[in-house]
């Protein structure tokens, strides 16, 4: 049976009704229409479906919308501030991070939710915070060198 | 995923009685394991109870005796606690190479043993440790060592009318200190093919006063590589000896062939494990290990 819950998207209340098996992935792209969230493997291990709740990288293909109530959700569609990209999604877009792009909006919320708490990170640490999205076309390679360089010393703005 | 109803419970006690109340019901933590379940059809419970809400199962403390991981605790918030990374170190190695950064924000210590998978990474570590499970049931508490907790592939000793509060941790001694690995062909976000803990305790001399060898993935339940302990106990270590315990603890396991790896290779890499795991721990033991209270 369908419930009427409130979700927090994007500093948005939106109001929707769920089924409890639907997942907040699923809530994201067919009820309230943000695309932007992909769907890979539904299992947890491709993180092409992360979005940031409170603060935290998670994968939406697990979650309950349900059990999302309450919850501050961030989705690639809230990055842009007043039609101008967040520097690392334009960073990604000048550096060539993105081939098919696919991967591209979990990588930038694994990354965003990285740099939001730690504001100069190593290699290692971006390497380990993206250790669960997968890119089948980058070699990561220009992602973690993208990411590392928009968060060097002095490039402040990013985690504004 | 069949329909079913979600019911959030907010105390130990509606928790308790909406088990009670409710058939073929199935607890909700993080839910790592078993939403993917249920969208296989695994798992086709009626109702998920929500445990993320109870107080209880959300402490996070040392007390200087015990560590108290509450069951909903997630894993990326136990091994940001400092004491952890400091004084329950085989636990914060074992707990930080469970999946990805978003595995490790939702799901939890609780989820991590009441699976009851053989090859879980945490187990090995709380065995160690010797870590107790608090279980609530009906009007009543039970406290249960690890080594009772399992029993077999996703089967624990709780009845359904029973739920994991929170796992206890006793403070390891001084001079002493673990070391947890495991072999994955995947580096990252993979299901162990073999997970070995290895703790030691050593006296003022440099003698080992307690011996500890825990393998994942090696048998239906995490186990413990008794005799292989036993030929430790009491020693002063050398390479010699922890070579021997290794070869022990790999005749102690009772692995099986499947997708992974072969029941051979299992008995070999579980070998290398143990002896490098038992290596680290003796050196980091005899550095000072963890920090006395
Ligand atoms: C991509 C991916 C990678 C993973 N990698 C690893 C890994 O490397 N190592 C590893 O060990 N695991 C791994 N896991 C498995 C899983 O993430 C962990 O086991 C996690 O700790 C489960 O916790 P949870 O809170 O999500 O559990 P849930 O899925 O919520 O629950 C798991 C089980 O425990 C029961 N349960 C939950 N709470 C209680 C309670 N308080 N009392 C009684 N029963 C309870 C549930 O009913 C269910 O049967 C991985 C999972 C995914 C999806
Ligand atoms: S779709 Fe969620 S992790 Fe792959
Ligand atoms: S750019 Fe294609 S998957 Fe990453």
């Amino acid at each position: 049976m369908k419930k009427l819950i409130a979700l927090t998207v994007n500093g948005q209340v939106h109001e929707v009704a769920v089924e409890p098996r639907q997942t907040l992935l699923d809530a994201l792209r067919y009820d309230l229409g943000l695309t932007g969230t992909k769907e890979g493997c539904g299992t947890g291990n491709c993180g092409s479906c992360t979005v940031i709740m409170d603060g935290k990288a998670i994968n939406s293909c697990l979650v309950l919308a349900i059990d999302s109530e309450g919850n501050n959700i961030t989705t690639i569609e809230g990055l842009a501030q007043d039609g101008q990209l967040h520097p690392l999604q334009q960073a990604f877009i000048d550096e060539s991070a993105i081939q098919c792009g696919f991967c591209a909006p979990g990588m930038l919320l694994s990354a965003k939710a990285l740099i939001d708490v730690n504001h100069h990170p190593t290699e290692i640490e971006i390497r380990q915070a993206i250790a669960g999205n997968i890119c089948r076309c980058t070699g990561y390679d220009k992602i973690v060198r993208t990411i590392l360089k928009q968060t060097a010393t002095g490039k402040e703005q990013c985690h504004a | 995923m069949i329909d079913f109803q979600y019911l959030s419970a907010r105390s130990l006690s509606e928790a308790l009685s909406l088990l009670r109340e409710t058939k073929h019901s199935r607890l909700l933590a993080g839910g790592t394991d078993l939403i993917v379940q249920m969208k296989d059809r695994r798992a086709n419970p009626s109702a998920c109870i929500d445990v993320k809400k109870i107080q209880e199962l959300n402490r996070l403390e040392w007390d200087g005796n015990s560590l108290h991981i509450g069951a909903a605790v997630p894993l990326a918030k136990i091994i940001a606690f400092n004491e952890v990374k400091n004084r329950f170190n085989i636990l914060y190695q074992a707990m930080s190479l469970i999946g990805s950064v978003q595995v490790r924000n939702r799901g939890t210590a609780g989820g991590n043993i009441c699976n009851a998978a053989p090859s879980a990474d945490s187990p090995p570590a709380l065995l160690c440790l010797g870590a107790r499970a608090v279980i609530a049931g009906n009007n009543s508490q039970r406290i249960l060592p690890m080594e009772k907790f399992f029993r077999g592939p996703g089967k624990t000793v709780m009845t359904a009318d029973e739920l994991l509060v929170e796992i206890e941790v006793p403070t390891p001694p001084p001079h002493s200190a673990g070391c947890y690995m495991r072999h994955t062909p995947r580096e990252e976000m993979d299901i162990a093919v073999a997970g070995v803990g290895s703790f030691l305790v050593l006296d003022e001399t440099g003698r080992c006063t307690q011996a500890r060898i825990a393998m994942g993935a090696m048998a239906p339940t995490p186990i413990r590589a008794i005799e292989a302990e036993a030929g430790l106990t009491g020693k002063v270590l050398n390479h010699d000896l922890l070579e021997k315990a290794a070869e022990q603890a790999s005749l102690e396991a009772r692995p099986i062939s499947d997708l992974r790896a072969s029941m051979e290779y299992r008995r070999e890499i579980v070998k290398v494990l143990a002896r490098r795991t038992l290596t680290n721990a003796w050196q980091a033991a005899s550095a000072g290990g963890v920090k006395s209270k």
